[in-house]
């Protein structure tokens, strides 16, 4: 039972991170069928401005805002420098700009930061706490607790404001959308906005216990669209389950069966649902209209 | 550019007025080495250490009357560029010697070009492929992964332990140490009873350690560098693991025990004997050389002292003492001195080679450590 639990945390809370980061790829991929491969970087972004920022002696909470405007920041940019320039361009196109963006800004966080690896305090306290015999961290909770704040506000906003319509409106029919009046060129930034927020509070919230550098993003952001893919990319429901199974698949795969091939197990899994459901498990059946 | 040709003419210059003192032409030592890229943090400091000393050794008279020059090339990591510059310092550099080689695989990379031309390559890097099988010219001055093991498994039997829980990651370093950690195992009398892994940038691994606890190991060794040996100590504390934790050389670096913060008390690990210079008692053979490089790197670099530049202060040294005792630049002659060396105390130990040992170190190159109070502690 006590190896039940335990394992069942750590698949969360792993788990959990990859959640946000599909999402993100969820948000952007929705507005404008762009992969964002740079959504890793928002992680990375999130926990080392914090880091750095708490290092330089601001308090961590204003730390972790700084964080966050920083991430937002550099998606807006991304957005206006790189994506709003290449439109028209094939998707194909759109999705390398992104991995080009990627290394432009991995490039730049090894300069400006440097290429250690940092750690931030747990929020409260590193002492793990005994639940049916686990061992469990206190920022465990955080982490889970904050995805899943994150996921609720998400919803809200997508359901009950009308710029949240506004996005689903254009994620179903862009051109439609344009026809009754949407600035389908201001969701898009919004997209990517909020997928920088969502990834930068991720590696806020996962740092006092993952660690970070200024390479963390990109083993983030394959594992991340592995569970969009796995849940169904476009719906942010499956972004979410994607990423709690790819997390679970991965720790009782290490514990039970074996570590030195979990993620070959984990990635298997994912194969055999896409082969049986290519849509993911949750994902719409793509329809092509000829 | 212009300047520097103006101090060259001035040099040259004062040279010519000089006289006969260095009218020998130099001696050119090659060196290619991973000065940028993702080994960087060990080809700076290597390269910093071999200008540094090549200038002191210069200023000092140089080697048999004749000056040093040296040639250094950055593979920036890569392979196949160690093996093109290695191929350029045979053939139109021609050194009469090679110290460098910053990583395993840019040293496995250009010795067959080294081998080929008889030049004698002493290699910077940790692998035991380098030296084993023993190649005619080829040596190294780092302490190997497998010594490593040898020195957690000899502490761990002092300890009255035999039951081992390794835990490693399956990336370079990780991999390699935990083949040669298993291979010794059983000479040692160490019984292997979990074997876990992690993948490079995985961020947990208590289902790993909780298989380790269930296995009756008495002890964890963790193979590794970087950011996982700092995650799974602080794994190994989350889940109340009372057992004894070894770390690697690997993590011998202050930055561990800031990622791993209160839960690297009372970790050890095999290190080398630089990271605890001032704690050496005075009658240790290396206590000497160790501070007197410790001091002059860091008073004329301005940076911390590494156990890498280290091994280029040996390498250097080494050879400048092969040729004066060989009394010529002559490969053959130079490589029969080398393998000749006893006695010879560097930083990384003292050094006994051998026609069959090529290192020639052993396992009183490594120090036991143990983390205390935030700071490395020497054990013995």
């Amino acid at each position: 039972m006590a190896e039940l639990v335990q394992l069942l945390f750590a698949g969360l809370t792993t788990g959990a991170v990859y959640a946000l980061v599909a999402l993100g790829f969820t948000l952007i991929f929705q507005a404008s069928e762009v992969v964002n491969f740079a959504q890793g970087e928002f992680v990375m972004l999130g926990g080392m401005v914090t880091v750095f920022a708490f290092k330089a002696g601001l308090p961590l909470p204003l730390a972790a805002a700084l964080a966050i405007a920083v991430a937002v920041t550099t998606g807006l940019l991304l957005h206006r420098l790189a994506i709003e320039p290449a439109k028209g361009a094939t998707v194909v196109t759109l999705i390398i700009v992104t991995i080009g963006a990627s290394i432009l800004i991995r490039g730049i966080a090894q300069i400006v930061f440097d290429k250690q690896f940092h750690a931030l305090p747990a929020f409260t306290g590193d002492e793990p706490f005994r639940l049916l015999g686990a061992a469990i961290l206190p920022q465990s909770l955080w982490v889970l607790a904050g995805a899943a704040a994150i996921v609720f506000g998400l919803w809200l906003f997508m359901e009950r404001t009308l710029l949240g319509k506004a996005v689903q409106a254009t994620a179903a029919n862009r051109l439609a959308a344009e026809l009754v009046g949407i600035d389908t060129r201001l969701v898009l930034a919004l997209a990517f906005a909020v997928s920088a927020a969502i990834g930068a509070v991720g590696g806020i919230l996962v740092t006092p216990i993952t660690l970070t550098s200024y390479a963390v993003g990109t083993i983030l952001a394959l594992k991340g669209f592995a569970a969009a893919m796995l849940g169904g990319i476009g719906n942010p429901v499956g972004a979410v389950v994607g990423g709690l199974v790819l997390g679970l698949l991965e720790a009782f795969a290490a514990g039970w069966i074996s570590s030195t091939y979990k993620d070959g197990v984990a990635f298997l899994v994912i194969l055999l649902v896409l082969l049986a459901m290519p849509q993911g498990l949750l994902g719409r059946r793509a329809v092509e209209r000829v | 550019m212009n300047r520097r040709r103006l101090v060259f003419g001035v040099a040259s210059a004062a040279l010519l007025a000089t006289g006969p003192t260095f009218a020998a032409e130099p001696i050119k030592i090659g060196s290619f080495l991973s000065v940028t890229g993702p080994a960087s943090f060990l080809g700076d400091p290597e390269k910093r250490t071999l200008e540094l000393y090549v200038e002191r050794i210069n200023a000092a008279g140089g080697v048999l009357g004749r000056k040093i020059e040296l040639v250094i090339y950055d593979d920036g990591g890569d392979a196949n560029n160690a093996r093109t510059f290695a191929t350029r310092l045979v053939e139109s550099d021609k050194v009469v010697a090679v110290v460098g080689g910053t990583t395993t695989a840019t040293s496995l990379a250009a010795i067959p070009v080294l081998e080929d031309a008889q030049i004698p390559f002493i290699s910077l890097a940790g692998g035991i492929e380098i030296v084993e099988p023993v190649k005619p010219f080829t040596f190294k001055t780092p302490h190997t992964d497998k010594m490593a093991c040898e020195k957690i498994f000899e502490d761990v039997k002092k300890r009255g332990f035999s039951k081992v829980g390794m835990i490693s990651s399956t990336a370079g370093f990780g991999a390699s140490m935990r083949n040669q950690c298993l291979k010794v195992a059983p000479e040692r009398g160490i019984q292997i009873v979990a074997d876990e892994r992690y993948a490079p940038g995985d961020t947990d691994t208590t289902p790993q350690l909780n298989k380790i606890k269930g296995s009756g190991a008495e002890v964890i060794v963790n193979a590794d560098f970087g950011q996982g040996p700092a995650i799974v100590t602080r794994n190994v504390r989350q889940l109340g693991l009372e057992i004894p934790l070894y770390q690697s050389h690997g993590v011998a670096s202050k930055s561990f025990i800031d990622l791993a913060g209160p839960a690297a008390e009372g970790v050890r690990l095999p290190a080398a004997a630089m990271l605890v210079a001032e704690q050496l008692p005075d009658d240790d053979p290396q206590k000497k050389v160790v501070l007197d490089y410790k001091i002059t790197y860091e008073s004329t670099q301005k940076q911390p002292v590494s156990t890498f530049g280290g091994h280029a202060y040996d390498g250097l040294m080494l050879l400048v003492r092969a040729i004066e005792k060989a009394g010529s630049t002559d490969g053959v002659k130079v490589r029969d001195a080398l393998r000749a060396t006893k006695g010879f105390v560097g930083t990384g130990g003292v050094v006994n080679m051998s026609p069959t040992d090529h290192m020639g170190l052993d396992l009183s190159a490594f120090r036991m450590l143990e983390i205390r109070n935030g700071t490395w502690k020497l054990l013995y």
